[in-house]
């Protein structure tokens, strides 16, 4: 009786068998990677807006403080957008025939909010309460990187759970004294003034990773 | 069919629908306004809870301190450095780059102003200088007033009248 196989059949389901095991461990190293990816946490997206607005020039450039515009930012949940009005603090009196500042004019002519759209966007399923991070101490670059040097705005951190939770369980090396919490240059302390900084908030980070911290 | 269902079961999972919920996010928009907003702007005239309705004095109320002057200064240097400038004679950044040039604080007319003037023009605006009501809290536009006040002292006070070592600082920093 002649063989059912051919010789070159063993090459083959070696073949099949090795693919079968890379296949395998590569769909493990994408379920790995794949959600960690720029694509899926959108870090460092830059996303269109209705006016380029460059924090580069007004923050870094010009020197002007967060807190000018973003005046809620100490107290509020929600970090908070300047409305129109703000802009034209300075834009009724400087670059007033500029087209990239149209919708801002039309903004405050027909008293329609400017429609910009949110680079940091946490899923609906995540309380987050950004006041509580600014008033103990995390400072704005901890999460948004360097806007002062960012000419259109983008996602510095990549916003995932994982990036969370690495700070809720050691939050010392980001915390700064609250008169450093708006500084742009800002440089970490030793671990003796983190000590401190921790107890100056009263920072327990053994509940910082309890579920209901986030999710409730 | 059964594995068609299954396979479409599965894709259905990946949809992660609790990211977005369908409710109102902070300024998310909404078709139900005219000017597209979800949240409705308060009545003109609204008084939030815990509002101080009583007349506005006319000078700083209750004792300066050390801690009122340190956020009077913090509050000056973030919303009115940029055109007063830091040292309040009025070459800030935002002038230096066109806008009309405020007066100086150390103006005989300024100097001889009325507390409740500063407080006035922080919250209603004067000139080319919009409200700043909306950012400042009455409370803070006092603490501002008060920094005001001592730059201008500052400014007022002969080196001869200076503390024995604030005078040495001040000569080796010359």
């Amino acid at each position: 009786m002649p063989q059912i196989f051919p010789e070159a059949a063993n090459g083959i389901a070696r073949l099949v068998l090795w693919a079968a095991l890379v296949a395998v461990l590569g769909l493990v190293a994408l379920s790995v990677l794949l959600p960690r990816s720029d694509m899926f946490t959108g870090q460092d997206r830059i996303l269109a807006q209705p006016v380029p607005f460059s924090h580069q020039h007004h923050a870094g450039g010009l020197g002007i403080d967060c807190r000018y515009c973003h005046a809620a930012v100490e107290q509020s949940a929600f970090a908070g957008m300047p409305p129109t009005e703000t802009c034209m603090t300075c834009h009724s009196q400087l670059w007033t025939r500029a087209e990239m500042l149209d919708p801002v004019r039309q903004s405050l002519a027909t008293g329609t909010p400017l429609r910009w759209n949110r680079v940091h966007d946490l899923a609906d399923y995540v309380y987050f309460n950004h006041g509580a991070h600014v008033s103990n101490g995390v400072g704005c670059t901890t999460c948004h990187g360097a806007v002062d040097e960012m000419p259109l705005m983008r996602q510095a951190a990549p916003l995932t759970m994982e990036w969370c939770l690495d700070c809720h369980r050691d939050p010392a090396p980001n915390l700064r004294p609250p008169e450093a919490v708006f500084a742009t240059d800002w440089r970490r302390g030793s671990e003796a003034e983190q000590a401190a900084l921790m107890g100056r908030y009263d920072i327990h980070p053994e509940t910082m990773t309890d579920c209901n911290v986030c999710h409730r | 069919m059964k594995r068609a269902a299954l396979l479409l079961l599965l894709l259905a999972a990946c949809r992660q629908e609790m990211d977005e919920m369908p409710r109102h996010e902070f300024y998310e928009p909404s078709d139900h306004f005219a000017n597209g907003m979800s949240a409705r702007p308060p009545v003109p005239g609204t008084v939030a809870r815990g509002d101080d309705l009583s007349p506005v004095p006319d000078e700083i109320p209750g004792p300066v301190t050390r801690a009122m002057l340190d956020r009077g200064q913090e509050r000056y240097d973030i919303y009115c450095a940029p055109c007063h400038g830091i040292d309040g004679r009025g070459h800030g950044m935002v002038v230096q780059r066109g806008f009309p040039q405020p007066p100086s604080y150390f103006d005989p007319r300024l100097v001889a102003a009325p507390d409740r003037h500063f407080y006035d023009v922080i919250t209603g605006g004067y000139g080319a200088m919009y409200s700043y009501a909306a950012r400042v809290t009455p409370a803070d536009r006092w603490a501002i007033t008060a920094y005001i006040r001592a730059l201008q002292f500052a400014q007022s006070v002969p080196v001869s009248a200076l503390p024995e070592d604030m005078r040495a600082a001040l000569e080796t920093e010359r």
